[in-house]
Parts: structure tokens; C-alpha cells; sequence
């Protein structure tokens, strides 16, 4: 079986390859096929990998040596367990179905535009599987690095818009600098452990001192700060809407954004053992949950409400993964695959049909122009609003009780995001789809259902995203019916064996899931009826509203700390340093030499005497010199 | 007899161009020589028979120099980044108009000439006159075909230059006067037992040449100058392959000679080329000029090498090997890119320019190839070397290795800025009615592409071929 | 009597030489004074000479030691006079020229 393991990533090569080099030469048709073809066969062989993972456990392939020198030995190597065969499904999975989604979403492009985006779309699943196979940190960073590639060009896919380029350029640089964190903690291996290979790390992490194990799980986690949008490197996420919609569904929802719970998940050991930086963890996912949540409260651009949700639900496995709690995390990354990719290829389809508007006060009662649409948006609401039996309510409620039973204040905080997300996701659906319609006549006019392609990926996900939460059933409702711990549970073993598990008595489960279950339906019924008859009036973003619509003003604090400031100070270095101070030394010595060359030259006046006068003067100077046997002289008899 | 031909090729080659007439010969006569040139350097790198790979004839006997040229691996590897930087950048300016076009292609060869030399001679002395025979050239193609400043620009740097190989020439017969059997050659400055303030005295003398050379902050001055003012076929050779002199200078003629002081002086200098790193990053990002632009990306690359080199850490030295072929290659694609926009629209300013990508979309894609080969993306050649110089780094100064390590963020910040204005957005004036590229500008720049993906990939070659060599610098 | 005289009149003589050509502006006469200075050179020659060989005479009848010493004097006389020779034709076309014989008047090669 491990021989099959390369071509997993080899068919979104060639399919990159394919379409990015023909080009010119492919039909639409023919690049849609060859590229969804490509994913295809990789979910294929995914599928035929995670059952054999399933039933004879983990494998793995080397195939050279991408560095050997001296003692650092970077193979380059896949490894196919647990953890990693589960995100190969999800990637490959729902990366297929938004391929076939966009073949359909993207047809106004010419087929040159259409191929760079099938290429792009392409080499980011390429990327991301490297990402996720990679037998250690090397690789991974590869692909990391390569995701984050990927993400620029397809946030300024439409590249014209000057406005797009640069929140693309604003997630590449801000992804950076994440990038560093995680190179300094690959450094801080290779310096302790003289491996990056995941296995023989985590063999030998009792060699690592406590120091080393918290700053290098700081530092891992740095980068994932960057590349899952945590406090305070989130900003560049929202900014990524500029993409396509399918590109936001898959990379900014799905998968790309997640790569930083894989990473810790893989970690886990490391987190295990550096309980600081868990708390860590869990305060900056907690504190992401609740910030980015309130600004979805008063957004009213489609897909800037989903942006925030991303990042708050991505805060949520972060504080599942400060708890302790590695497959309530990974359980909750699965779910919101499913939801957050269905909420985002609903909003494409919303977007496709009210002709690229977006802005949700112009929409309204789009129920009955777009029922399907409607109806699967409906249930990504109830899903990822925490509803049971919907797959959002397992993965929450998994991570929610881990943090009651470590610290209960965690699990209010925690509740009181969810609450917000019920609030805002319902203020969506209700804005775009009930009601009376907002937009001019000539939208409304236009008003369709999307096409075949676009609708099956929604009701593929809406499937999913009802029934997916049934692989993690909490042991409270059935003994031994949690599939998926039983499943992942070589990969956190080790884990485990150092944490005491407290389980909450049954009684106080049945409570919280009682009263959040409560609370949760309240508040969409609140949302519902305070947004289904939506008039759109003046006043209401003043105060504490505005500063939720303007997103607590971080952007622009950001810009006034950070980026203003460098660039001035680069401007002073350019302008004044390096004109005046280094350059001006430097022609300051040219000139020193010419000055002092022209006051020199005044000594050579014509006068003959004047010359004859230096020449006996010196000559009784070192006549006398001479006789007392000065320095000068010594020196110069050293010299010949 | 290999290094020889290396040597001898360009300087008949170059001396026959300036007899040609007519400018289409010129040009394939040049193009030929460089590929001739080529070859023999890829023979070069596959053979290790020392009779091949070793020359040594008398040249000046009763100085005791001699004219001894061998190749190792860190020689050979800096040979074929001449041989193949020479021929790309053939083909890319072979469209690019020069008055007196037999006299320029004719000292473009010789400067290949001197550069071949400085790689491959095994005496000091020779390896002074190589140097220095570098220089000249560079001299008169800068004075004679630059830009509008160019007089005063290239006065500046030759003097600069110049000053500094002057302290070497001291440094040089400093040493000699130190070895026993009053010699010049590798082998008995590799010998000599030197105290400790003997090694400092002549790690001065030497260090100030490479330092200008490299540049390191503050030093750098002329470089941007230079840079914007050459013309860009000798731009290219300038920071492709001469900047590789300096660092080429430690490695070979200092690390092993003087250890204790390089030991001694490592953390100032360190210290000197983070800051170095760090403040042309940030220069890099205000500039308007795309040439200045690369310049400075440039001296921040370079900067990191030396600090590289400075952490005496093997596995650092060894990614400055790689970085020095790597970055030769990716700068050369990034000048090809200026040249061919500047050739084009007649402008470098990226506030002028916008939207070329609408207009010339395969420049786009390859410009934006160079360009995450210019941040160091994984995958690009470039990353294998950040990736084992920050790791030396890391080794020798954590705190060092971090703040260095901004420049990774701030390299993507300069990089993509240009791509940005030059390729995105609409399109303005100056690229409205912008074609495409021609064949040879592809052709040089998909070479480049290759180059850059295939060894980002499989690096193991190039570390293969440079192994044996950082290993025998740390023997001594 | 003692060489000490002798160098004392020499040395006389050429800071005469010397002062004279400083100070005076007059071709003709710096030229004197250089001539001087020749001839108190030459004179401590001729006294060396004799006072070495008159110390070797007393062991060996046949001594030429120091005797070297005033061929030179017959080469710088030999010198001198050409010197002289041309010197004069120099000061000769100078007053040609520029009617005047004062050095200080021929500075045209400042600036």
C-alpha cells in the first residue's frame, strides 16, 4: 500500500502541470476535467489509503534525500497515519466537489483566466497534501509554505482590482511572519534533537528540556497563529475574501486555514508536555472566538460574516486544543469543513445569482428564487449554530465540556461565543433569505437557481454537515460510540498516558447540553424574528455598533503601530541614512582628499626658494633626528 | 588543463570580438564562446582526475609566484555560475543595442576571463591579478555604455573597489613574508602557524577588500550606483557572479588561513550584517527604481551570506555555497526581468508602471517564479540555502537568527510590492500597448525557471558537489 | 692642523651656500652660492683625504688609502663647470626673455 502513497499528490501535480504549461490550448470543458479529474483520483486513492490505515495502521515512503549534509538529514517522506489520512479525505473531498463547484462559478472567465485558476486551484491541493503527508517538519513547512503561496495568487486571482493585490500581498506577508515562528522552532529541533522526523522526535521528547519544549511549541504555535488567523495575526483573513468564493470556501474554511490545528494536533505530544503554552492556546483561541464573533455580529457583506466566523470557529479548535482536548479539535476541523465550505458555495451561489453583490441589506427573500440554495444554507446555519443533531453540535459540545472540565470559566466564555454565532449566522440567513427582496428590479430580474454543478457540492456538504457529527457521539449518550477517538487514538496515545482524564459526571453533561441546546435555540428565534422583516435605516451603527462594523478599528491600529511606522523609518533610512550619513561619509572621505589636496597644492607655489627651504629644513630635521636616534628613524631602519 | 581552458577561452575569445566588424557576429561569436565555455565547465564539474583539474607552470619565479589554477568543489561550482550566468545573459541582451557592440562583448569575455581566474587560481599572488583584472573591464563597460551618471558612479566604485584590494595587496605580501619558503601559494598560507595578532593584522588587510566587495553595510554605497547605472547585461554579471568574489575571498583565503581571528571578529561582523540585512531590506522597500530595488535585495542576500559565513558553522558554510549559485541564478532572472521591461517600455519606475500582467502575461508568470525564489519560497533553489545558512546562524547566536529572520518577512514585503506594481492593477500608459516577450528573453528566463525549481527540489547535487570542500575548509 | 678647522670652514662655507641661495633672488648669484656649497663639499674631501692618508702613511709608505677621495673632487669640478656652462647659457636666454635675472619671475608653471 505504501507504494501508492506519492500519487496522492502526483494527480493534482499533473493536473497543475497540465493546465497551467496547455493553457492556451485547452477547452473550458476539457480544463475543468482534467482538473477535478485530478482531485478525484486522488480522493480515490485517499480513500483506499485511510482503509487501509484503518485496518493495519499507519504507513509511510521515503523517496531521496531532499537535504543530507553532515549530521541534518532531511528525507523526503510521506507518512500516511491516523491523522493524516482523515485530512486526506477532507482536502481531497471537498477539494473535489469545489472543483466541480468552480467549473461552474468560474465559466464567465475566458479559458486563459480558467485555466490559471484550475492550475492555481490545482497546485494549492498539491501543496496542502504535502502539507498534511509530510513525515516531518520540513516537509511540512514545504507545504505550508506552499498553501500560503497559493493563497496569495488566488486572493489576487482577479488581479486587476489593485485593491485585491494587496490583501493578498497582506496574507502572504502576515502568513510570514507566522512562517518565521515555525522556522525558529524547526532551528530549535535540528539544534536539540538533530531530527525533524516526527516519529523520532516525539521518541526523544524526553530530551528535550522544559524550556525547550515551551518555546518551541510558542514558536510552532506562532505559525499557526499566522496561518489559522489567530489574535493578532487574524486581520489578513477577512481581507482574503477578495478571492473567487469557492477559493474562500476551500482554502479560507475548509482546509488551508486549519493547517494549524493539524500541525498542534500532530504535536500534540509537545503541547502535552508545555502546559503553559496550552494556556496559552487556549486564551488566544478563546479571546479569537469571542473578537472575531462580535465583529460578525455587524458585518453585512456576505462573506465577511463568514470570514469572522472562520476565524472564531478556528478559535474554538484552538481552545479545544489548549484543553487537552486534540480529537474534540480535529472532530470540530471535520464538521467545519463540511459546514464552513456549504455556508461559502451558498454564499457563491447567492453571489453568482444576485450578480456579484454581496452587500446582505440588498438581498432578501431569496428563499423562493433559490430553494435549493436556501435550503442547504439552512441547515450550515443549524449546523454550525450548534443544533442537534447537526454535526456542528458534537464537535462544539466536545470541545466546550474539555474546557468546563479544565477551567469551567473557559466553557462560559465559550458559551457565550456560541451564542453570538447562532445570533449572526441567523441574522445572515434571514437578511439574504427571507423577507422581501432589497436589491434593484434588473437583479431581481435575473434571480435563478444555480447550475447542476454548483448545486450537488451543496447538497453533498448539507449531507454531510447533518450526519457528519454521528462519527463522534459523546460517550454520555452510548458507551464506546465515539468512533473517531477510538480511531485517532494512536496518534494522541502518547498524550493520553501523561494526562489523568476527569470526566464530568453525566448529570452535569446532560445539564450543559441541556441548557446550551436552550440557549442556542433562543437565540435564533431572536435573530429570526428580529431579522426577517429587515428595513435598512440610518441609525443603526452609532457607538458601540460602530465599532463592531468598523471591526474594533484593528486594521487601521495596525497601520498606525506597525505599517506606518516602518514605512516612515524606511523612508528615513532611504532619504536620509543612506543618502546623507553613509553615502555622504563616503563621498565625505572623496572630498576630504580633494580639499585637502587643493590646501596642499598651495605649498608647490613656483618659488624655487621656497622649495630649497623645505628641502634643508627637513634635512636638518632628520640630520638631528638621525643623531639622536628618534622613533621616526628606527621605524624607517626596520622598514629597509 | 581544464581550468586553463577555462581561463584562456574567454580572453582569445574576447580579444577576437574586438576585431569583428559587424554586430550579428559579434553577438553569436560571443554566444558561441560563452557555450564553449559552458561545456567545458560541465566537463569541469564531472571529473575529478587531478590531472585535469590541477595546472601549475611557472610565472614569476623570483617573486615565487606561480601560476598554479586548480579546481575543487567550491571552484567548480563557482565556475559553472559564471559559465552559465555568462550565457544567459547572452541570450537575454542579444536584442539590447550598443554602439561600439564588438568592443562591449569583447570586454564582457574578458571580465569572464578574470572571473574565471579569481575562482580557480591556487596563488595569491594570481589570485590578486585576477581580481584586479576583473575590475578593469567592469571599469570601462560601466564608464563607457552606463546610464547618465555613470561617470561619476564608476569613478566611485573602481576607486572604492580599488582602495580596498590595495589593503589586500598588503595583506597579501604580509602574508607572504610570513611563510617559511617565501611562497604564495594555497598551500603554504594553508600552512603557515600563525599567532594570534598576525591572523588579526591580516584578516584587516583582507577582510576590507572582501567586505567592499560583497558589500556589507556600511560599505555598500556604490553598489546601488553601480547597479542602476551599468548597463544591465554587465549589471547582471556584476551581482550575479562578481558580488560571489568577496565571499568567495573569506571562504577560500581567509577562514582557513585565519580561523582564530575570524573567530575573534565574528560577532561584530555578524552583528554588522544583520543590521546590514535588516536596513537594506528596508531601503528596498521605499525604492521606486526596479533596479535599485534588486540591488538592495541584493546587499540584504549578501549580508545574510556573510553572517553565514561568520558563524563558522559547517552546515552554514555550506548553504552559503549553495546560496552563492543560487542567488547568482536568481538575480540574474530578476535583471533579465528589469531589462526586458526598461528595453520595453523605457522606464524602471515602478510608480510609471502597472498592469503588465494584463499585457504580457508570460513575463508575469515568470517574474513571479523569480520572485518567490527571491523571498526564498520551499521548492525554489533559494530556500535550501536560507534554510541551512539561518540554521548555522542558529547555531552560533539564536538571538542573531531571529532578528535575521525578519528579513524573510521583509523580503516578501519588497518583492511582492514590485511584483504588485509592476503586474497587477490596470493597465497605465506605459504598459497599455506592451507586448509579450520575445523568444530570447523567454528562453533565458524559462531556463531560469528550471534552474530554479529543479535544484529547489533536489538540492542534494549542489550539496554533493560542495560537500568535500566545506569539509576540507574545517580539517585546517 | 687639526681636520676640525677644516670642517668648521667648510661648513661655513656651504651655510653661506645655502643662506645666499634662499635668500637671494638674483640667478647669478644663487648660482655663486651654489657653487659654494660645491666647493666647501669639495673641501672636506681634500681634507679627509689627506688625513687619512696621512694615518696610513705611517705603517705603509705606499699607501693610496683616501686617495679616491679627491678623483671625486676632479669629477664634481668637472661637473661643476659644465653645470656652469649651461647654467650661464640658461640665464643668458632667461634675460632674453623676460629682461630681468631674478628667479621669483619664473613661476609661470604655478597654476
Amino acid at each position: 500500500m505504501s507504494k501508492i502513497i506519492y500519487l496522492v499528490p502526483l494527480f493534482p501535480l499533473i493536473g497543475f502541470l497540465i493546465n497551467g504549461l496547455g493553457r492556451k490550448f485547452l477547452s473550458k470543458p476539457l480544463i475543468s476535467i482534467i482538473a477535478s479529474g485530478a482531485i478525484l483520483a486522488s480522493f480515490i486513492v485517499s480513500v483506499l489509503l485511510f482503509i487501509n490505515v484503518k485496518n493495519t495502521g499507519s504507513i509511510s515512503a521515503a523517496y531521496f534525500d531532499f537535504i543530507n549534509f553532515a549530521n541534518v538529514v532531511i528525507p523526503f517522506a510521506f507518512q500516511i497515519d491516523q491523522l493524516s489520512s482523515l485530512f486526506l479525505l477532507i482536502i481531497t473531498g471537498i477539494g473535489f466537489l469545489i472543483h466541480l463547484y468552480s467549473s461552474a462559478y468560474m465559466h464567465e472567465e475566458t479559458s486563459h483566466h480558467y485555466a490559471r485558476y484550475f492550475a492555481y486551484l490545482n497546485l494549492f491541493v498539491f501543496s496542502m497534501l504535502l502539507l498534511v503527508m509530510g513525515a516531518n517538519y520540513v516537509i511540512m513547512f514545504i507545504g505550508w509554505e506552499g498553501v500560503g503561496l497559493c493563497s496569495y495568487l488566488l486572493i489576487g486571482y482577479w488581479f486587476k482590482n489593485i485593491n485585491y493585490t494587496y490583501a493578498a500581498k497582506k496574507a502572504f506577508v502576515m502568513n510570514r511572519i507566522g512562517d518565521l515562528g515555525f522556522l525558529l522552532a524547526v532551528f530549535w529541533l535540528i539544534n536539540k534533537l538533530g531530527t525533524v522526523a516526527y516519529v523520532d522526535v516525539f521518541a526523544n521528547v524526553s530530551k528535550l528540556s522544559q524550556a525547550d519544549i515551551t518555546i518551541i511549541t510558542t514558536l510552532l504555535f506562532i505559525g499557526a497563529m499566522g496561518k489559522s488567523a489567530q489574535i493578532p495575526l487574524y486581520t489578513w483573513l477577512p481581507d482574503a475574501m477578495a478571492g473567487p468564493t469557492p477559493v474562500s470556501a476551500l482554502i479560507h474554511a475548509a482546509t488551508m486555514v486549519t493547517a494549524g490545528i493539524y500541525m498542534i494536533a500532530r504535536s500534540n505530544i509537545l503541547y502535552t508536555m508545555a502546559p503553559q503554552t496550552q494556556a496559552f492556546i487556549a486564551v488566544i483561541g478563546l479571546a479569537t472566538a469571542l473578537f472575531a464573533a462580535s465583529i460578525a455580529l455587524k458585518q453585512d457583506d456576505i462573506k465577511k460574516v463568514l470570514a469572522y466566523s472562520t476565524v472564531s470557529q478556528l478559535g474554538y479548535m484552538f481552545l479545544g486544543l489548549g484543553v487537552g482536548a486534540y480529537t474534540g479539535a480535529v472532530f470540530h476541523v471535520m464538521t467545519h469543513a463540511f459546514f464552513k465550505a456549504l455556508l461559502f458555495l451558498g454564499a457563491g451561489s447567492v453571489i453568482h445569482a444576485m450578480h456579484h453583490e454581496q452587500d446582505i441589506r440588498k438581498m432578501g427573500g431569496l428563499k423562493k428564487y433559490l430553494p435549493i440554495t436556501h435550503i442547504t444554507f439552512l441547515l450550515g446555519c443549524l449546523a454550525i449554530a450548534g443544533v442537534p443533531p447537526f454535526s456542528g453540535f458534537f464537535s462544539k459540545d466536545e470541545i466546550l465540556t474539555a474546557a468546563y472540565a479544565k477551567n469551567p470559566l473557559l466553557y462560559y466564555f465559550g458559551m457565550a461565543g456560541a451564542l453570538m454565532t447562532s445570533f449572526y449566522m441567523f441574522r445572515l440567513y434571514a437578511l439574504t433569505f427571507l423577507g422581501k427582496f432589497r436589491g434593484t428590479h434588473e437583479q431581481e430580474h435575473h434571480l435563478h437557481e444555480s447550475p447542476l454543478a454548483m448545486t450537488i457540492p451543496l447538497l453533498v456538504l448539507a449531507a454531510l454537515s447533518v450526519v457528519g457529527g454521528f462519527i463522534g457521539v459523546p460517550e454520555v449518550f452510548k458507551a464506546d460510540s465515539h468512533w473517531l477517538e477510538h480511531f485517532l487514538s494512536p496518534i494522541f496515545a502518547q498524550s493520553a498516558a501523561l494526562t489523568e482524564s476527569h470526566h464530568l459526571s453525566h448529570s452535569t453533561e446532560y445539564t450543559m447540553i441541556g441548557t446550551s441546546t436552550a440557549l442556542i435555540l433562543v437565540t435564533i428565534i431572536f435573530a429570526w424574528k428580529k431579522f426577517s422583516n429587515y428595513v435598512p435605516n440610518e441609525g443603526e451603527n452609532e457607538g458601540f455598533n460602530k465599532l463592531l462594523a468598523n471591526k474594533w478599528y484593528v486594521d487601521e491600529l495596525y497601520n498606525s503601530i506597525i505599517v506606518k511606522p516602518i514605512e516612515l523609518f524606511s523612508g528615513l533610512l532611504k532619504n536620509v541614512i543612506e543618502k546623507n550619513v553613509i553615502d555622504g561619509a563616503v563621498n565625505g572621505v572623496g572630498k576630504l582628499v580633494v580639499a585637502s589636496s587643493r590646501q596642499l597644492r598651495l605649498i608647490q607655489n613656483g618659488q624655487v626658494g621656497s622649495y630649497i627651504l623645505i628641502m634643508v629644513v627637513f634635512i636638518i630635521v632628520f640630520l638631528f633626528a638621525w643623531i639622536n636616534d628618534l622613533t621616526i628613524v628606527r621605524f624607517f631602519n626596520k622598514l629597509f | 588543463m581544464i581550468p586553463v581552458l577555462l581561463i584562456f577561452i574567454p580572453v582569445f575569445a574576447g580579444l577576437i570580438s574586438f576585431l569583428l566588424k559587424n554586430e550579428r557576429t559579434v553577438k553569436g561569436w560571443a554566444l558561441v564562446s560563452s557555450l564553449i565555455v559552458l561545456a567545458t565547465s560541465i566537463g569541469a564539474i564531472t571529473t575529478n582526475n587531478p590531472a585535469s583539474t590541477l595546472f601549475d607552470a611557472t610565472w614569476l619565479p623570483s617573486l615565487g609566484a606561480r601560476f598554479t589554477v586548480s579546481l575543487d568543489g567550491m571552484s567548480k561550482m563557482l565556475v559553472l555560475l559564471t559559465a552559465v550566468a555568462f550565457t544567459l545573459v547572452f541570450v537575454a541582451t542579444n536584442k539590447n543595442e550598443y554602439k561600439h557592440t564588438a568592443a562591449f562583448y569583447g570586454l564582457m569575455l574578458l571580465t569572464q576571463a578574470g572571473l574565471m581566474g579569481v575562482f580557480l587560481a591556487t596563488d595569491c599572488l594570481l589570485f590578486y591579478f585576477f581580481w584586479e583584472f576583473a575590475l578593469i573591464p567592469v571599469y570601462f563597460l560601466c564608464s563607457i555604455w552606463g546610464g547618465k551618471k555613470r561617470i561619476a558612479v564608476t569613478f566611485k566604485f573602481f576607486i572604492y573597489t580599488f582602495v580596498g584590494s590595495l589593503f589586500m595587496l598588503v595583506g597579501i605580501l604580509y602574508l607572504y613574508f610570513l611563510t617559511p619558503d617565501q611562497s604564495f601559494s594555497l598551500n603554504s598560507f594553508y600552512s603557515l602557524k600563525l599567532t594570534l595578532t598576525q591572523q588579526c593584522n591580516a584578516f584587516l588587510l583582507f577582510f576590507i577588500a572582501f567586505a567592499i566587495k560583497m558589500p556589507i553595510f556600511p560599505l555598500h554605497t556604490w553598489q546601488p550606483d553601480a547597479y542602476e547605472q551599468s548597463p544591465t547585461a554587465t549589471t547582471m554579471i556584476l551581482s550575479g557572479v562578481m558580488v560571489k568574489m568577496g565571499l568567495f575571498g573569506v571562504i577560500k583565503w581567509l577562514l582557513p588561513i585565519v580561523p582564530l581571528a575570524i573567530n575573534r571578529y565574528a560577532m561584530p561582523v555578524m552583528i554588522l550584517s544583520v543590521i546590514g540585512v535588516l536596513y537594506a531590506s528596508l531601503i528596498a522597500i521605499k525604492q521606486d527604481d526596479v533596479k535599485r530595488l534588486i540591488a538592495y535585495s541584493s546587499i540584504a542576500h549578501i549580508g545574510l551570506m556573510c553572517a553565514a559565513i561568520f558563524s563558522q558553522k559547517n552546515i552554514a558554510l555550506e548553504g552559503v555555497l549553495i546560496q552563492m549559485f543560487n542567488h547568482g541564478i536568481n538575480v540574474i532572472g530578476l535583471w533579465i526581468v528589469a531589462n526586458a521591461i526598461e528595453q520595453q517600455l523605457g522606464t524602471r519606475k515602478l510608480s510609471e508602471l502597472g498592469g503588465l500582467a494584463v499585457t504580457a502575461p508570460k513575463l508575469a508568470i515568470l517574474t513571479v517564479i523569480m520572485a518567490f525564489a527571491n523571498v526564498a519560497l520551499p521548492l525554489t533553489n533559494a530556500f535550501i540555502g536560507e534554510f541551512l545558512m539561518f540554521n548555522g546562524i542558529f547555531q552560533y547566536n539564536i538571538w542573531l537568527a531571529a532578528v535575521a529572520g525578519i528579513s524573510i518577512i521583509l523580503a516578501a514585503v519588497y518583492t511582492l510590492n514590485m511584483v504588485q506594481k509592476i503586474f497587477y492593477g490596470n493597465t497605465v500608459t506605459a504598459t497599455e500597448k506592451a507586448i509579450d516577450i520575445d523568444n530570447n528573453v523567454f528562453l533565458s528566463l524559462s531556463i531560469t525557471a528550471v534552474l530554479i525549481l529543479v535544484l529547489g527540489v533536489f538540492p542534494q547535487p549542489l550539496i554533493d558537489l560542495t560537500k568535500s570542500a566545506v569539509h576540507l575548509l574545517f580539517v585546517k | 692642523m687639526p681636520i676640525q678647522y677644516y670642517i668648521y670652514l667648510a661648513l661655513t662655507l656651504f651655510t653661506i651656500g645655502i643662506i645666499g641661495v634662499l635668500t637671494r633672488r638674483n640667478a647669478i648669484i644663487i648660482f655663486m652660492c651654489i657653487e659654494l656649497m660645491l666647493n666647501a663639499v669639495n673641501l672636506l674631501l681634500v681634507a679627509f683625504s689627506k688625513m687619512h692618508n696621512g694615518i696610513a702613511l705611517v705603517t705603509n709608505k705606499d699607501s693610496m688609502v683616501g686617495i679616491d677621495a679627491q678623483l671625486f673632487v676632479f669629477f664634481i669640478m668637472v661637473v661643476a663647470a659644465a653645470e656652469v656652462s649651461v647654467g650661464l647659457a640658461i640665464i643668458v636666454m632667461m634675460y632674453r626673455n623676460t629682461h630681468s635675472i631674478d628667479v621669483n619671475f619664473l613661476n609661470r608653471l604655478k597654476n
